[in-house]
């Protein structure tokens, strides 16, 4: 937890002191989430990340990856990153309205 | 820069097109003179991702979408309407959400692009002026490539891989059928629009026959001996629709070297298929526009940096989507998407007078065996020797053995994935 929180607080610090559009620069992978969980859409059954809380989603991510936790796709995809970029990849979606 | 700027601006002044006017109309924000105009050619899901997360991402940069048609109608379960489980309807989109969100929408073809003045000329003689400019213009269909196989063969022997009036044609074709009839899909060789889409149509059509025409037959033709999720699909063929399905490949005499439909026929180097219905899946390129814009390279694809989706060969112009060549990425509408938002994120970096990290990408593609079976295959991708390399350990398809319920949750997840990326998109 202490990592995560130090991701998030680096990312803040980077996200203010970078010009223009640094807020909304997602880490590496982050961009492509959206495809399927922008959430909200009638007809949709996957779950909505946008201001979830980021520890929740940093440790899905890790159980995805390691199949601690059952999945169809999302084991395939966490095995992509490594603890860092899961790590920023939720603070950012945690983030985002 | 200041000079051609003030040419190209006078030049976008004087454009009559609607979009035109309609920019200039709406009160010019104090920056306008220094926000970047990014135009974006190509509505589809790459295009107008695009110019939706470029929007999103620095509201003040002037983002025009060219695209002449009004509706877009969605491939990706377009397979679903040819087999009768789903409306056309159900796949067809508009822009109005697009032009409410501050994107100006030129309804009108691009015709010409002039690179050294950045220009894109349209259909009507009005020209817009770009910093960046992006093109999505997805494939264009070669007539040259297969003998028989023009324009006008279109009409008896639907291609169907550009959905509406093509897919309607091959629903009407499989409805006017007999009982023990004989479909016949020709597939293409790599690399082409939806890797998993001609087999899955075949899935999809087969549901039908079985339940309709269970005395058919339905025969791939293929110009490859391997093609996507093909375990699977191969194991679905048998397990869903015993006896109907039958895979010819490359070596086994699969590539169709002509057609002639007049009677219907496709011919290979071990004989001739007279098809009741054939659907003919031609040989593509890059949709027109990228040549125009000195974009493609002698496959008629576009390469592309895979960091900024800049063209290899055209400055200030990128390429994303189906006609850019994407290394390891599949030509399919998420990767279309996901393109679209690191491009749109690459260019804003860029305009800001920033580099661009290097970015990781992600694909997963969905296909139907049945509409309560699902399959899919994933990838993530970073640049690596120039390309979009796959990371490795990552991605691959659904596992071979898999219960019923994960086939059905695929499904289920299918459909949600095409209900989000729609709205995100158009909504």
């Amino acid at each position: 937890m202490k990592a995560l929180r130090a991701v998030i607080g680096l990312a803040t610090v980077m996200a203010s002191s970078l010009p223009v559009l640094a807020a909304s620069d997602p880490p590496p992978g982050a961009a492509s989430c959206s495809g399927c969980h922008s959430g909200g859409v009638t007809g949709s059954s996957v779950s909505r990340l946008n201001g979830r809380d980021a520890g929740e989603i940093a440790i899905a991510l890790a159980g995805f990856r390691d199949g601690s936790l059952p999945a169809t796709v999302m084991n395939r995809i966490a095995k992509g990153f490594s603890d860092d970029e899961l790590r920023a990849i939720a603070a950012w979606l945690a983030a985002q309205k | 820069m200041g000079v051609s700027r003030r040419i190209s601006r006078r030049k976008f002044c004087s454009a009559s097109a609607a979009a035109a006017v309609t920019a200039l109309a709406s009160p010019l924000p104090a920056l306008a003179q220094s926000a970047a105009r990014i135009v974006v050619i190509g509505g589809g899901f790459g295009g107008a991702s695009c110019a939706r997360a470029l929007k999103q991402i620095d509201p003040k940069l002037q983002v025009t979408l060219v695209e002449p048609n009004r509706i877009f109608t969605a491939c990706p379960f377009s397979n679903n309407v040819i087999a009768g489980l789903r409306s056309i309807e159900e796949q067809k989109f508009g822009y109005d959400k697009i032009a409410a969100s501050g994107i100006t929408v030129a309804a009108l073809e691009a015709t010409t692009i002039n690179a050294a003045a950045r220009t894109v000329g349209l259909a009507d003689g009005t020209s817009l002026a770009y910093d960046r400019l992006v093109l999505s213009p997805g494939i264009e269909l070669r007539f040259d490539a297969l003998p028989g196989y023009d324009e006008a063969a279109t009409a008896k022997m639907p291609h169907a891989w550009k959905a509406g009036e093509q897919t309607l044609l091959l629903r009407k074709q499989l409805e006017a059928m007999d009982d023990g009839g004989l479909v016949v899909i020709a597939a293409p060789a790599n690399p082409f629009r939806c890797p998993p889409g001609p087999y899955e149509r075949a899935c999809l059509i087969a549901h039908y026959l079985k339940t309709k025409k269970p005395r058919s037959k339905l025969i791939i033709l293929d110009a490859k001996d391997t093609f996507s999720k093909q375990r699977l699909f191969q194991n679905a063929w048998k397990e869903l629709y015993p006896g109907m399905v039958e895979w010819i490949s490359l070596s086994q005499g699969g590539k169709v070297n002509a057609v002639d439909p007049a009677t219907n026929t496709l011919i290979t180097d071990f004989g001739n298929h007279t098809a009741q219905v054939a659907n003919v899946i031609p040989p593509q390129r890059a949709g027109r526009i990228a040549a125009i814009a000195g974009a493609t390279d002698n496959t008629g694809w576009c390469a592309i940096d895979p960091v900024t989706f800049e063209s290899r060969s055209a400055p200030n112009i990128h390429v994303i989507g189906d006609a850019c060549l994407a290394g390891a990425m599949p030509k399919s509408a998420f990767s279309a998407n996901a393109q679209a938002k690191t491009c749109a994120n690459a260019i804003a970096t860029l305009v800001a007078g920033r580099s661009p990290a290097a970015p990781k990408l992600i694909n997963t593609c969905y296909s139907l065996a049945a509409p309560d079976y699902g399959i899919s295959i994933a990838g993530v991708y970073h640049p690596k020797n120039g390309l979009l390399a796959d990371v490795e350990g990552a991605g691959g398809v659904s596992p071979l053995e898999a219960s019923r319920d994960f086939r059905a949750r695929e499904a289920d997840y299918a459909q949600s994935w095409f209900a989000t990326i729609t709205a995100e998109v158009f909504g």
